[in-house]
This record gives structure tokens, sequence and C-alpha cells, in this order.
């Protein structure tokens, strides 16, 4: 009797606990499309919607607290960072870098790495042997040394950032897609296409890729955190994004130092980033049961 | 839609398909050879229904694929109206695969699940670039009605149907060239008992509907029985006994086919396992016994048996068999199989 008074509570669930099914459950997920669709107009609008200069200096209102806080001010929405900056207004400028390096290096790494990974899978022997070395050794290279040598060869910018993801993570979408392929490619609808007439290019465009969709899908929102995270790394190493341009990832290597003055001027960006990771993780799986025939009718 | 055929007073005598010293020898992982298919030779006559039967392992599903082109052979030759698949260009090749088409033994993994049934059926058709889009759509409607489904069936998805429809899109999809002749690995092994008549009375009446040949795989020695008017008992890669379905079964002269159809369960509580049943497992194909592949596991066994390989012998019209002693053999007690 007490376990159906327990399950009878969990029924008649109150609005906030529906908002978390629904955030948190199966469906459309409305709130992780609202953020990101926040920080895609953000990125698009840049400086042209943000209510200051994003590098507008002001030393006098340096440090100035969030608005909903005591000292803060209404027209500092979320505060000031060392120099007087308004961080909302650098928060929406720097949504284009941010989401500009993310879906290029993902877009590159996950095309390049995918094909990739298709050619080792599917052809195998001296094929796979070669290309699994070669992932085997890009693999052993520590990233961020990588990124060094490459940066200083190409100059800090937007397109070295965007390389260096690029470089660094196809390795990643190359080895499971092999594995992926390994498994794919034994299955009969496989065998049967080549016994109906199909090319080899047929047989990767029509039955290999949309079976590996799922897997893409998932591993591109998974890297989403990924990218801004390294992005934020080259920055603050000063081999990426480069001032006057703002990025979340440099605005959190900025406060970094002055984290015990302004709490919110390194916490606000992080939020931005990790909402959007959230977002982008919680489409990239309703993306995937949407494509998916067997899903789609549940 | 036209298909070059050869002339119909050859084709009444020449075999469509006819496969001479078949060998396939794969590369195993750290050395050793695997020899899936040691010098096989058969031949299926226009029209035939010809059945390989064999344990596990035996090299049937290799040979199929060598006769789908799917692998090289590694020696031998597989002619297909005259024409060797082994040497064949790529461009004869296609030609080859708009004439021979297969169905597999599981219908979940032989239809793509992101396609709908009607590309399904119609993906040989674009393939070999056949008609248009409607004239594709129209074969597409024509097969469904043929493999027994209904129209709607063309605009859903293979996991929305269960293994028995899903087998007859897969047959479906088979025929949609009209092929001349078709591969049936297992065909109805995956498949509940309660819908395996009808694809088996399904592929019957397509084989007289479309003229079709042709080389089924199976297990199943009722089905074989039943179905095939030749049947090839392969043993560890080579063919042990060859000849029409009839005599095979009733007068079986290779210890082996005697204890395979002896090994067959029959409804009958008074029914004993006759002498002749065979122990043990099948050989390993990278290191096969000396000799006659089969000797470690044959009760009637001599010297012989250990060091000569025996070659094919012709005992009955028909009937090769590849044993030094098979004259002298007593074949047990035969009573003809149960139905299934």
């Amino acid at each position: 009797m007490v376990d159906m008074d327990v399950s009878y509570a969990e029924i008649s669930s109150s609005p906030s606990q529906r908002m978390m099914r629904s955030l948190f459950g199966r469906g459309i997920p409305y709130w992780s499309l609202l953020i990101f669709g926040l920080v895609v107009i953000a990125a698009i609008g840049g400086e042209n919607i943000a209510p200051h200069d994003p590098n507008g200096l002001d030393l006098g209102s340096a440090f100035k607290p969030p608005s909903w806080l005591e000292g803060g001010s209404i027209d500092y929405l979320l505060g000031t960072d060392n120099l007087g900056r308004d961080i909302f207004s650098r928060m929406i400028a720097g949504a284009r870098v941010t989401l500009t390096v993310a879906v290029y290096a993902i877009v590159i790494s996950g095309g390049i790495g995918a094909l990739i990974g298709m050619i080792a899978g599917y052809f195998g022997k001296i094929v796979d042997t070669f290309i699994m070395r070669l992932v085997d050794i890009q693999m052993s290279i520590p990233s961020l040394a990588l990124a060094l040598v490459i940066a200083t060869v190409l100059s800090p910018s937007l397109t070295t950032v965007i390389v260096v993801i690029s470089i660094t993570y196809w390795t990643w979408y190359a080895r499971i897609i092999r594995g992926e392929i390994l498994s794919l490619k034994e299955r009969d609808y496989v065998a049967l296409a080549k016994v109906a007439g199909c090319s080899t290019t047929t047989i990767f465009v029509r039955h290999l890729l949309p079976n590996i969709l799922n897997t893409l899908l998932v591993l591109a929102s998974l890297q989403v955190g990924q990218v801004i995270i390294f992005e934020a790394s080259l920055s603050f190493l000063g081999l990426g994004i480069q001032s006057p341009d703002v990025s979340w990832g440099l605005m959190l290597a900025d406060a970094r130092n002055y984290i015990g003055n302004a709490w919110w001027a390194i916490t606000l960006p992080g939020v931005a980033i990790m909402l959007t990771c959230l977002s982008a993780n919680l489409i990239g799986d309703w993306l995937r049961d949407t494509l998916d025939p067997k899903r789609r009718q549940l | 839609m036209t298909m070059t055929m050869p002339d119909t007073a050859v084709a009444a005598t020449a075999p469509l398909l006819e496969i001479r010293n078949l060998t396939k020898r794969f590369n195993a992982h750290g050395g050793g050879v695997v020899r899936a298919v040691e010098n096989v030779s058969f031949s299926i006559g226009r029209g035939e229904t010809f059945a390989l039967v064999g344990e596990s392992g035996c090299g049937k599903t290799t040979l199929t694929k060598l006769v789908l082109g799917l692998e090289k052979p590694t020696s031998g030759e597989i002619l297909f109206h005259g024409a060797d698949l082994a040497t064949a260009s790529s461009k004869a090749m296609h030609g080859y695969r708009r004439q021979a088409q297969a169905v597999f033994q599981d219908p979940y993994s032989s239809l793509n699940p992101r396609m709908r049934v009607s590309k399904i059926i119609a993906e040989p058709l674009m393939a070999h670039g056949i008609g248009d889009r409607d004239s594709q759509r129209a074969r597409v409607l024509e097969m469904l009605d043929v493999v027994g489904l209904p129209k709607t069936a063309a605009d859903l998805y293979p996991h929305e149907f269960s293994g028995g429809q899903r087998q007859r899109v897969a047959i479906a999809r088979a025929l949609s060239l009209k092929p001349a002749f078709m591969v049936l690995d297992e065909p109805i092994s995956a498949l509940d008992v309660s819908v395996r008549a009808q694809i088996l009375n399904l592929l019957a009446d397509i084989q007289d509907e479309f003229g079709l040949t042709y080389l089924i795989v199976a297990h199943d020695l009722a089905l074989v029985e039943h179905f095939s008017s030749s049947v090839g008992v392969m043993y560890l890669g080579s063919m042990a006994e060859l000849g029409p379905t009839e005599s095979v079964f009733s007068h079986p002269k290779h210890p082996y086919t005697q204890a395979l159809l002896a090994s067959v369960p029959r409804p009958d509580p008074d029914h004993r396992a006759p002498v002749g049943v065979i122990y043990g497992e099948i050989g390993s194909a990278m290191a096969p016994p000396p000799g006659c592949k089969f000797h470690p596991r044959c009760p009637y066994a001599v010297d012989i048996c250990k060091t000569t390989p025996p070659v094919d012998r012709e005992l009955a019209p028909g009937q090769l068999v590849a044993c030094h002693l098979a004259e002298t053999i007593v074949p047990p007690v035969q009573s003809s199989i149960a139905p299934l």
C-alpha cells in the first residue's frame, strides 16, 4: 500500500517536476532548443545586438557585480570584468567565435574522420593497417604540443584554432566509425547490395553512411563541449583567439586572475559553455531518435 | 528490358552453372591456411534445384559466396552460360549480377533498416539503370504481389514486418531483376516453423513462374528431399557425394551421407539410431586429416583411407561418391524421411 501511495504521488507531479521531465525526458527537447536557439541568435547578431561595445573599456565601472546582486546596476546585466567591459555584451559577441569554431571543427574533423574510418573499415587489410597506424601515431602526440607547433607555423587566429581542433579530433571519429563499419560490412544487406550490382560508392552512401549517422550525431554532440573547452585552452595559452576578438574560452582565461574579486566574470561564461554543451547533447540525442525509422513511431 | 540469352537449343542441354575444381583458401591470422573449399565440381541444369548439405563449417557458405562473386576463387572455374566468373571483367561481372541474385538466411540482417521496402526492392533495378522511377515503382508493386504482400508494404520500413514477411521482401528484391539463377542460403531456417512451409511454397511457385534455377544451401534434409532435384553432400570443403536427390537419399553410398540421413529425427518412438551414426566433431579446415577427410569419424575406415584421398567415382547414374569403400559398405536400412 505504501508503494502505491508513492507511485500516486509521482504521477500527480508538480509543474516544476513536469518541467524537469520535459527537459530530461523523451520528446522534443524544448529547453535545449530554446537555449541553443538563443546562442545561435547571439552568434548571428553579435556586436549589433549587444547593449554595450564588447571591447568598450571603462575602468571606472570595473568589477561591477551582476544586476541582481548588491552594487550591481541594470545597465550591466551580468556585471563587468576587470577592465569594466560588459560581460553580457562580451558573451553575446563571444558566442559567434565559439559557435563558429565548434561548427567548423566538428564538420571538418567529423567529415574527414568518418570518411577515413569508413575507408579503413570497409577495405580492411593493408589500407586499414596503414590508416590505423597513422591514427595511433596521431593520438600519441599530445594535442597541445601539436597545437603549439601548428599555431607557431600558422600564427594564432580563428582559422588556426579550427585547423588544430580538426587535426586533433579526426582520429576520434576515424577509430569509432571504423569499428562500426567493421560490423556493418558483415551485414547481409551489404553483401546483397554487391550481388544486386551496386557500386562501392552506392554502398558507402546508401548502406553504410545512413547506418553510422546515429553514431556520428552522438559523437558530434558530445564533441561540442570538448571543442569549446579546447578552444578556451588554446586561447588561454595565447595560441587561439586574439583580442579584440572575444570567445567564451578567452573570457574564462582573462577572468581567471580575478576570480577572487569577481567570480561572475569567470562563472557566467562557464555557465554559458555548460548550458550550450548540455543543449547540444540533448538535441543530438533527440535528432538521433528522430532520424532512426525504428524509433520514430515510439 | 532485353536479356541476352544463349541459343535455346544449347541452353536445353548445357548446364546453366558449372563448377570445375573450385578451390578457395583463406590466409588465417597468425599464419596457416584455411581450406574452405577444395576441388569441388558440380553443375546445375536450367530450371533445376541443386541442394548443398553438410555440417556447419563444411564450406557451403563459402561456396555460395564464390558463386555470387563475393569472393574470388583461389583456383578453378565457375562457368555461367559457359563464361568463367573468376576471370570475368568487371563489366561482365555486372552483367552476371543481373542474372544471379540471392536470398540469405537472416531476414533481419538482409534488409537495410534505413531503407523503405520500395527502395529495397527497386535497388537492383537502380543499380542496373533499368527503367525510370515510374516503371521501377510498377515493378516493385508487381513483385510485392508475386510474393503475397499488400501494395501498402512498399512505403514501410523493414522493422515493421515479421520475419516471414521480411523474407518475402527479400525474395521480392531478389526477383525484381527477373534473374535466371538464384542462390538460397538457408532461406527458411531462421523463420518460425509455422511460416517455413509458406516461404517454401512461395519459392517453388516463383521457380515455376519465372523459370528459375536454384542453388539452395540447407541442413534440413527433409526440405532437401522435398525441394531439390540434385544434392551435393559436403564434408570439410570437399564433395563427399553428389547426385540426383532421389538416388542419393534412397541409396546413400558415402558413409557420411548415410550418417547424415540416419541422424534425422523420426516421429517414431520405437525408432532407434541405427548403426553407422558418427561421433565427434568436424575436423579443422586449417589442418584437414590426410587421405579421406572423413576417415577419423568413419566407422568403416581402413588403412587406405588414412593415406590416399578418394576420387569421385560414378557408382550409379549421375551419382558421384568420394569413398574408397563405397561398394563394400552395406548401407543401414533407410526409411523415408518424414515430412516437416
